[in-house]
């Protein structure tokens, strides 16, 4: 699958140098925002994260990452998510080390869920940096808000505006990577009066194979991708405004190194109308309103490969619509958040193998058999402030969640395995949580304990037969699974004054009927080469604990030294170890800024992974490390800035792989980027 | 209010009429059926006073395996179907230097006391030389007929196996021949068929009590399997055997079997490994 090319070092970088070249100097008048991003505000309030995504009105000139960088690399800059790499392309985000199923990832409160049983569709694929201004990032069940979850949740926040009178605007971006030839070409153009806002962007990304340090091409890892939206906004009144949405995402061409198929079309229609009122029945403040739907449709391909045993098409629909309502109340010391929310989500898959021998008919069978989820939900949060800087945070979920196999053909296949198997399923899901915080001159505690609950997805209910190249083993969903739940619980202290920032925290969840694959020896795998069948099974519970120290010293104002340290276990109830757990992490930076100048040098890297299952399909991956630096300045041309960044990313062209690279696919070697952002206000 | 009331009551009243229209219509559809209009005529025999008709319900032709046939005589002076007809059939094949009959079942009345029901298993196609011929027994009006028509028999379009004829490992020929599912599903299937043994040429009893071992493969994807299969086992009510056959898509499926005595002992097939992909004894279908 990959393919070593002693060609590269040199050439390529020479070569890629007269690109950067070419485009500074064909593109003149090349402009662009300048993005500001990055990392949280100090450390933030409750023990959410959020990171900044492309906002330039709303950031300030900090350091840190490239603009027009990729959602996928904003969210692995975060402190508490790691990124599952396939690819190059569509990285599925985990929290607390816990991935999609155990999370509530959401676009701008959206559901929305990937049409791909391969997971090489996560839900942040689907948007891209052009479209967001700040992921919230909430551990355990304070990402309940959004939905029920498990390990968090990932709230990705569109772009609004603020009915400014600030007419017309414009910005024009351009990015170049000389690794992959990763170009990147972005504009956006917006209108904005008091009463009305138009805001419409596009941005293109297509990248060719990325190489690995030491120059090894990582065959499959090429991709494009279009993104365009329009976002409006209508001033009702005062106080009052209707916003809608709408989000075209189309990515073709995806190579998924890792997997054996890659995908020739993912494409996502994202749509909402809201509804924003600052008061209701003058007793409510910030009451919004949102009724959404979106559509994806997802269709792998193995035509590019070669060597395949048998060729397969493998499209997969998903549909939902949904709707929610919040509102606040504030009442002395309680500040309530109150929402109803609900969603109805299709799920649908299929596989359709062509048989080598033409005489034969197709053989065909429904991945996903048209899974039908309706879930609606209550939360109600209270945040309680008392005396001497302390506050209490307690929110509750209490949902219902069913499902419906709506396809025949599909019912009768899972029939196979489960004779008794009924159509529909109901379940309800309670979350709860508390915490506790108190300030006391520099130090900061807080400490809090949460329950929730979460029911199967659609592959872990009703996958059906669903090969998972990782281990290996084609798995089958069980309609019978109990719900999973989750006791968590969590403390942190902080220290901050002017110079100097820490944090210690740690979080240790307890989960009982932890749902993960089992083998069951007596069913044989239906892809060729599999090493047997796992079912989706309840264990009778899981544990994962996170930890992490981080430290900050701004020995003067214009320097910035940050460190982390992170060290993580997840095991069974039998003491094995839970895959994908993260082994002892950190990432260090120093960032210098002045005068629109601002340069950083950064160090990540992991020990060891001492901690992994081969039963999981997991290696152990060696320590590493990588070395970046970028260089930013700011210019104003004619009144308009022009923003410029570059900077080298694994200076030292390290080849090297992680405990959440797939199937240990190396990353990324060298790699130089240029970014230009022209706006004109 | 007043004109909701009455809009209420416009309401109601084509409601009710819409209802009523539509239980009419329902009503209309009772008429009286033919017994055979989902089954295809193979051959129609027309006889002095009655004809003799042979229909299948999946088949426009006669072909090789089990054969289900449906028959009706009618009576042209009352024009009438006859019921109690006391029918039987016995099949014949005419080969150059020999004769020998097939299995074949005895013959009931369905649901339908003028329509009749039994099967054939023909094991082998006719052709330019050798054909096959059904003598039909049978009462009417007290008196006894026996009509011998000859037919022709044809291997089915698709190809696929249906019917295995062999010598078992205790020197006896035995005809099993795939009787069910008609119309597989992505499913665990209901399996069905029959085994009779030759005793002679003309005499084709149902073997009671044996097993058939099912091994359903996929050899156009890796030969695998599928998992929940049931072996089939005699059922002395329908003189079937019956088991559990699962397919887990859809597409050509071959499936391999043994063929075990009520002892024990293998009377014909072998187990699929990676060195033998395929069985002796197999049926094959496509869906």
């Amino acid at each position: 699958m990959k393919t070593y090319n002693n060609g590269l070092g040199l050439p390529v970088a020479c070569r890629s140098l007269m690109l950067l070249l070419c485009v500074v100097v064909a593109v003149p008048v090349l402009q662009a925002q300048e993005q500001q991003l990055d990392s949280l505000p100090a450390f933030p309030v409750h023990l959410d994260e959020v990171v900044l995504i492309g906002n330039a009105k709303k950031l300030k000139h900090q350091t840190g990452q490239k603009p027009l960088a990729t959602l996928d690399e904003y969210l692995e800059g975060a402190q508490k998510v790691t990124m599952i790499k396939r690819g190059a392309y569509a990285w599925e985000p985990a929290l607390n080390n816990m991935t999609s199923e155990r999370l509530v990832v959401t676009i701008d409160g959206m559901q929305i869920f990937g049409a791909c049983t391969d997971k090489m569709d996560p839900v942040t694929s689907y948007v891209d940096v052009s479209n967001l201004a700040e992921a919230q990032i909430q551990s355990s069940q304070q990402g309940a808000q959004f939905g029920n979850t498990i390990g968090g949740g990932i709230n990705l926040s569109l772009q609004k505006n603020t009915f400014e009178n600030k007419g017309l605007s414009a910005t024009i971006e351009n990015a170049f990577e000389t690794n992959n030839n990763l170009r990147v070409v972005g504009a956006d153009v917006g209108f904005e009066s008091k009463r009305f806002y138009a805001n419409g962007d596009i941005l293109y990304r297509k990248a060719d194979n990325y190489y690995a340090g030491g120059g090894e091409e990582v065959e499959f890892s090429q991709y494009e991708k279009y993104n365009a939206s329009l976002q409006t906004g209508y001033k009702l009144a005062e106080g009052k405004k209707l916003l809608a949405s709408l989000i075209y995402d189309e990515a073709k061409d995806v190579g998924y190194p890792a997997l054996p198929m890659d995908v020739s079309l993912a494409r996502a229609v994202i749509a909402s109308v809201s509804l924003e009122q600052d008061s209701l029945l003058s007793m409510f403040g910030d009451w919004e309103t949102k009724l959404y739907y979106n559509t994806i449709k997802h269709v792998m391909d193995d035509t590019q490969r070669p060597n395949v045993p048998i060729h397969m098409d493998m499209p997969g629909w998903s549909e939902t619509a949904g709707m929610y309502s919040q509102a606040k109340y504030a009442a002395s010391k309680h500040v309530f958040t109150l929402k109803v929310d609900g969603y109805y989500n299709r799920s649908y898959a299929e596989m359709t193998m062509y048989p080598n021998n033409p005489n034969e008919p197709n053989m065909f069978m429904l991945t996903w058999p048209d899974v039908r989820t309706w879930n609606t939900g209550l939360y109600l949060e209270d945040v309680v402030s008392f005396k001497n800087d302390q506050s209490l945070l307690f929110s509750t979920r209490l949902g219902v969640h069913r499902n419906h196999i709506a396809d025949d053909f599909g019912f009768n296949s899972l029939t196979i395995f489960y004779p008794e198997l009924e159509r529909s399923q109901t379940r309800l899901l309670k979350s709860i949580s508390g915490e506790y915080k108190k300030s006391f001159n520099v130090f900061e505690v807080a400490f809090g304990a949460a329950y929730g609950e979460r029911a199967p997805s659609v592959s872990e209910g009703y996958g059906f037969y669903l090969f998972n190249s990782y281990d290996g083993f084609d798995y089958l969903g069980d309609p019978n699974l109990s719900t999973e739940a989750s006791m968590e619980t969590h403390a942190a202290i902080s220290y901050k004054e002017k110079q100097v920032e820490l944090k210690l925290e740690a979080n240790y969840f307890h989960l009982p009927n932890y749902i993960i694959g089992k083998v069951v020896p007596e069913f044989a795998p239906m892809t060729i080469g599999a090493n047997g069948v796992k079912v989706y099974t309840n264990l009778d519970y899981a544990q994962i604990f996170n930890t992490s120290l981080q430290a900050q010293w701004r020995p003067f104002n214009r320097l910035v030294l940050k460190a982390r340290v992170s060290w993580h276990r997840g095991t069974d109830n039998k003491g094995e170890n839970l895959p994908l757990i993260s082994p002892l992490a950190y990432k260090t930076s120093v960032a210098y800024s002045r005068n629109g100048y601002s340069g950083t040098v950064s160090v990540n890297g992991n020990a060891t992974q001492e901690h992994f299952n081969p039963a999981y399909g997991e290696k152990q991956t060696d320590a590493y490390n990588v070395v970046s630096a970028t260089f930013g300045k700011r210019f104003f041309v004619a009144g308009n800035s022009l923003y410029a960044k570059a900077g080298i990313e694994n200076i030292f062209d390290t080849n090297y792989t992680t405990f959440n690279d797939w199937n240990n696919i190396p990353q990324m070697g060298r790699n130089m980027f240029v970014t230009l952002s022209y706006s004109i206000n | 209010m007043k004109n909701l009331k009455y809009i209420a009551i416009a309401l109601i009243t084509i409601m009710t009429c819409i209802s009523c229209s539509k239980d009419d219509a329902d009503d209309n559809t009772e008429v009286e059926e033919n017994p055979m209009e989902d089954f295809s005529l193979l051959k129609e025999f027309d006889y002095d006073e009655h004809t003799l008709e042979v229909y299948s319900e999946n088949n426009t032709q006669f072909e090789i395996g089990y054969t289900p046939l449906y028959m009706r005589i009618k009576d042209k002076v009352s024009e009438k179907y006859v019921e109690n007809a006391d029918l039987s059939l016995k099949p014949m094949m005419h080969m150059e230097n020999m004769m020998h009959s097939s299995p074949v079942s005895p013959v009931v009345a369905t649901d339908n006391p003028t329509v009749y029901t039994g099967y054939v298993v023909f094991q082998m196609p006719g052709n330019a030389t050798e054909y096959w011929d059904i003598t039909f027994n049978y009462s009417l009006n007290g008196t006894e007929f026996s009509k011998t028509e000859r037919i022709d028999v044809v291997a089915p379009a698709d190809g696929l196996k249906r019917v295995n004829t062999f010598m078992g490992t205790d020197e006896t020929r035995y005809v099993l021949a795939y009787v069910g599912p008609v119309a597989p599903q992505v499913a665990l299937n209901d399996m069905t068929a029959v085994l009779h043994k030759m005793e002679t040429m003309m005499e084709f009893p149902v073997v009671e009590g044996y097993t058939v071992e099912i091994d359903p493969r996929m050899p156009g994807m890796g030969n695998h399997s599928s998992p929940n299969n049931v072996d089939l086992s005699y059922n002395g009510q329908t003189q079937m055997y019956a088991g559990k056959l699962s397919l887990s898509m859809t597409g050509y499926w071959k499936i391999n079997m043994k063929l075990v005595d009520d002892e024990g002992a293998v009377l014909k097939g072998e187990d699929v490994t990676d060195e033998n992909p395929e069985s002796s004894l197999y049926f094959e279908i496509e869906f």
